[in-house]
Parts: C-alpha cells; structure tokens; sequence
C-alpha cells in the first residue's frame, strides 16, 4: 500500500520543489503495473496462442512449444463443425430483444416513478431494485417448474411447455434486469428539470407524449450506456439458458461453450478457439463503445 | 453476471433535487386518459417483476416446505421443517459449501477487492500508459465467468496446461490438476474469480477517485499530512457511496458465485457452492425439489443482509429529503 499511497499533485507548479524524490518511486510503480498487466494477460494470451495451431502441431511439438504451424484452421472448424454459428445467432436471437423490451419497459416505469408524483413511487423503486439483487438461483426451481407445468400448443413449442423456448428465456431476462435499468434510469430521470415537462403540461401535452417526445430524446445518453451494459450482461449470461434449455443446438454461445469441454475432448486447440470466438463480440463492443460501457458502469456512482 | 449493485445517476443529477411546488397540483391535472396510460406504465412491469421475480421468490419458501420429486402437480406434499433438518444434518456437501461461500467472501474481500483498490490508486496517478493498464486489468470484466472457467481451465490443466509447464512440473507425477485436485481447486477457481473482480473494482474506484475533491487532499497537505495519512484518513473516507456500493457487490458477487464452479465440475469434488447445490437437486436423476428449495431460502436470507443494507443507504436518504 505505501506505493499506493504515493500520489504526486499533477500539473502543479508549486510541488516542483519535492518532485526530485518522486520519480523514483514512480519505477516501482511501473514494475508492479507490468508485472500485474502481463499476468493479467496470460490466460487470454496463452488461449489465443493455443487457438491459432493446429491439434497436429502441438501434436508433434507438444503445447509447450512455438514450432509447426500456426494458422486459423481451428476457428474455421469451430465455427462450421462445432456448430458457433448456431449457438452465435441463437445468442442475437435472445439478446436483442430481451435488452430492447428491458429498456423499453425500464423506460416506462421509471418515467412513472420519477416524474409523477404518487406514494408507492419508492416502495415500488426498492421492490425493483432488490429484485435485481436476488441470486437468480434462489427463483430457479419455482420458475422452471412453472415453464415445465405451463402447457401450450405444440405449434408453438416442441416440447409442449415453455421449456426449450427462447420466449421463457427472454422473459426472465427482461424481469431481472428491469429492476437495474429501472433504478438507473429513473436517477436519470429525476436529474432532469421539472419545468420541461411542467411547461409541456401547459401546452396540453398527456403523459404519453411527455414521455415520448420529452424526457426520451433526453435520455439517450442514458440509453446508450445500459444498452450497451445490458448486451453484454445478457450476452455474457450462462445460468438462465442452463436452466430452461435442453436441446443443445439452441443454446447462446455462452451456455454451449460449456458444453465443448466435452464434445472437443482433448483437443484443446479447438475448445481455445471457441473460447476466444466467445470473446470476440464483447471485444468488438468494448473497443467501440468502451466509454458507453464504463459510463453505464461508473455513472454517478457516488451517489451521496 | 455483475449486474448487482452499479448505483448510478447521471452526473447532473449531483446537485440535489429541487423542490417541485407544483407536485400535487399536477397529479390534480391528470385527464381519465392520462390515469389509464400512467396505471399501463406502471402496471406491466409491475405485473413482470411480481410474476417472474417475487412470486417465484416466495414459491422457494412455499416448496422449501414440502417434498415433490416435480412431476405432478398432485404429489406436493407438506414436509415441515424435514428439507432443512435434512440439509444441516443429513445432507454431506451443505457445510462444506457454506465454508465455500465464507471463504469465497474472504477472498475477494481481503484479495480481490483491496487489488482493485491498489490499481486504481496506482493508475489514478498521471503516469504514463494509464489507459493501456487498464484497459487490460479491465479486460477481464468483459468476459463472462463461464468463458473465465474454460479460460483458466486450459491454463491449469494437468498435463498441457501452461502453468504446470511455467513451474516444471508438466509431465511429471508431481503436475498439479489445479481444478480437478479437491484440496487446492477452491484456491484456483478463487485465483480466476480474482482475475475478473479486481478490474471492477478498479474501474468503479477510479470513477470514485476522481470524484473526490482535490482540494480536500490540498488541505490535508498543507496540514502536513503524508501520502499515505491523506489517503487513508482524507481521500479513502471521501469515497464513502463507492466503498457500500463495492461492500455490497463484494458479498452479493460471492453469494452468487455459480458459474465458474459449475463450468470446472458442476460444484462437487471441492467446489462445493450453496447456488450450485440448488442447481444440483433440481436437474438431473433425483429431482428433490423441497431440498433445492430449503437451499435457496438459505441464499435468499443470507442475502437478504446485504440487500436490506444496501436498499436502507440508497433509499433511506431519499425518503427524509
């Protein structure tokens, strides 16, 4: 901690006099960093590193080695044989709309609760929010027993319940993260000036169009970082389709990854390349939406 | 999944919220329309949350009192207090995976959390490459536990794993199979979970960092006080929101922790979790639907300590303003 606790005043003149001592503990500073970044990145590293050769090259040369090929072969048969393109659009099929419904009716409650005025605005926010905060194994046995007992026409689903569907999946998706985004936005909300809508009340404008036409637009920021925060969230998400999906092929790829460790037996090249396959859209959306993410992370959160 | 306890507000919204004269006058000028459109707004996610989230939460407490094997509906039958008598004192993996838990707090308390702490500290300062370190110390975060489990899964493997090879013992009787070892595989899955938790807690406490006043660490300066004195008793109190809402998601993360443990070997063998326990009777041959149950209303009351903390910080304030 005595490393940590070193803090120089930046772009500040006056502290020039005592800058002779600091730079040196700033070396110290940068080995901790270097060493800490590198360990971080050996177990990305040495997956990707496994991904890009073929079985046969580490066949013969063993996994400790850099001889032999290294080529995207492994990728290629991931994403044809073991079926990635299956389990990554079953993964778009799930998280589009459970993030555009989650937004949608997050919008419309905490509209509800932060801009007008009635007594169960908080108790309904706290039923929300700790809702949120549930492990999601605590409701798993009533809510899979409801999705096995619930008996819908065969047209609709094979199984003949709700199990197996994408439907239940992305229903209990929406229920669990509209008490987050609800919370989130309903802070937004309230930051905004009274007076927009007051004025829009005046003009004969109803709730509806308040909300559509004025808080809305408003809240894009606001949008824009739990949107991206929720695609990942419910990208990244591995226990719900465990519960309520059988059949393998309908599986996200989140879930069936798992499911490699024993279908790719040994072969661990191919089970690296799914892994990093995995990684892929969430890197893709880190790099370009990165600031959305840590805002949808960070905002605000020293809330007093 | 992380999605617990991010409280956030936009930055606008730091100063306090103004008075509304009006409030009541408005409710007042509501038209018929405009009630039925606000009782829809309300009313269907209301409708949602009860549904799929506080009625099966209740459900766990009803069935937690019964014994069903889950086939038919007609074969529910009162058990009384059986399911929890059997779970303390009949049941093998149930201490173990509360000592799991226990230890799973511990960790990301005393390890994870306090390195998160350090990073940010460290990057907080003007040094150069800032982003680049965290960027990578955030990488982590993006991805999911599950995906960490295979990750850190080729990287302990017995015979090809690079660990085992970076300590030479690869090949040898004495390779570790650090995930499939009973008595060492709650260190390593630990070590992984560790790998993800310390760049969140970097990012939220680079945001807090920020966030403090410079000119209290100004003061405490010209006070005479050293770095570490600022720090600790100036900069690190200032922080107070952060450090709840980093409390709270340290106990929930670990209260949840599933993932890993179930994609390394479905929570057994040493990795015994309670959540894995639910999961373990509900699935497969024996379905014992009041045992799982009795398990989760377990999690669900150990949870509800942080919960009720963290609900009474954020929403107490609110309700005396």
């Amino acid at each position: 901690m005595s490393i940590a606790a070193t803090r120089p005043a930046r772009h500040d003149a006056s502290t020039h006099a005592r800058a002779g001592s600091r730079p040196k503990r700033h070396y110290g500073t940068h080995i901790f960093l270097v060493v800490m970044a590198v360990m971080w990145l050996v177990p990305l590293g040495w997956s990707l590193f496994t991904a890009l050769r073929p079985v046969a090259s580490t066949n013969e040369h063993g996994y400790f080695s850099v001889a032999g090929d290294f080529n995207f072969d492994n990728f290629i048969q991931a994403w044809t044989q073991g079926g990635f393109a299956t389990y990554f659009w079953n993964s778009v099929i799930i998280t589009v709309p459970a993030v555009l419904l989650t937004l949608f009716l997050a919008s419309l409650m905490a509209f509800a609760v932060s801009r007008v005025n009635w007594k169960f605005n908080i108790a309904l926010l706290i039923m929300f929010t700790a809702g949120n905060l549930l492990p999601p194994q605590v409701l798993a046995a009533p809510l899979f027993e409801m999705a096995k007992h619930l008996e819908v026409p065969y047209s609709f689903s094979d199984s003949g319940n709700l199990l197996n569907t994408y439907i239940v999946v992305i229903a209990i998706h929406v229920a669990f993260q509209m008490g987050f985004c609800t919370f989130v936005l309903s802070n937004y909300m309230k930051a905004l000036s009274a007076d927009l809508t007051e004025a829009a009340l005046v003009d004969g404008a109803g709730i509806w169009r308040q909300y559509r036409e004025i808080i809305m637009p408003l809240c894009r920021p606001a949008f824009a970082a739990l949107g991206t925060l929720e695609v990942i969230f419910i990208y990244n998400d591995y226990f719900w389709p465990l519960l309520f999906i059988q059949s393998g092929n309908r599986l996200p790829i989140t879930t069936a990854i798992n499911n490699l460790q024993g279908q790719f037996l040994s072969n661990y090249n191919l089970l690296a390349a799914g892994a990093v396959i995995t990684v892929i859209p969430t890197l893709v959306i880190y790099l370009l939406l990165q600031r959305q993410f840590v805002a949808g992370l960070t905002l605000g959160s020293s809330k007093g | 999944m992380s999605s617990t306890a991010q409280e956030l507000i936009p930055p606008e919204a730091r100063e306090p919220a103004r008075a509304r004269p009006t409030k009541s006058g408005r409710v007042r000028r509501l038209s018929g329309r405009d009630k039925v459109v606000l009782a829809l707004m309300v009313g269907i996610p209301t409708l949602i949350e009860l549904a799929l989230v506080w009625l099966p939460t209740l459900m766990s407490v009803g069935l937690s009192f019964t014994r069903w094997n889950g086939l038919d509906l007609a074969d529910i039958r009162s058990a009384g207090a059986d399911n929890y008598q059997f779970i303390a004192q009949d049941y093998p993996p149930f201490w173990p995976a509360v000592q799991h838990n226990m230890l799973w707090l511990l960790f990301l308390a005393l390890i994870a959390t306090p390195l998160g702490l350090l990073l940010a500290v460290l990057l907080d300062q003007n040094i150069r490459g800032s982003k680049i370190y965290q960027s990578i110390f955030f990488a982590p975060v993006m991805l999911s536990l599950a995906l960490i489990g295979i990750i850190w899964q080729l990287f302990y493997q017995r015979d090809n794993g690079l660990l085992n090879f970076l300590l030479g013992t690869a090949g040898t009787p004495q390779a570790v199979d650090w995930f499939g070892d009973s008595s060492v595989n709650i260190w390593a899955a630990l070590v992984a979970a560790t790998w993800r938790h310390a760049g969140y807690v970097m990012l939220l406490y680079l945001a807090g960092l920020k966030g403090v006043d410079p000119s209290l660490k100004e003061a405490a300066a010209i006070d005479g006080a050293n770095a570490a004195q600022t720090f600790f008793r100036v900069v690190f109190p200032a922080m107070r929101p952060i450090n709840i809402v980093i409390v709270v998601i340290t106990i929930i993360e670990s209260l949840r922790a599933f993932d890993v443990v179930y994609v390394i070997n479905r929570g057994t063998n040493g990795l015994e979790m309670l959540s894995a326990l639910v999961i373990q009777n509900l699935v497969g041959e024996g379905q014992v639907i009041g045992v799982g149950s009795a398990l989760a209303v377990v999690l669900l009351v150990i949870s509800l300590v942080p919960i009720v903390f963290y609900l009474s910080r954020t929403f107490g304030k609110e309700n005396q303003a």
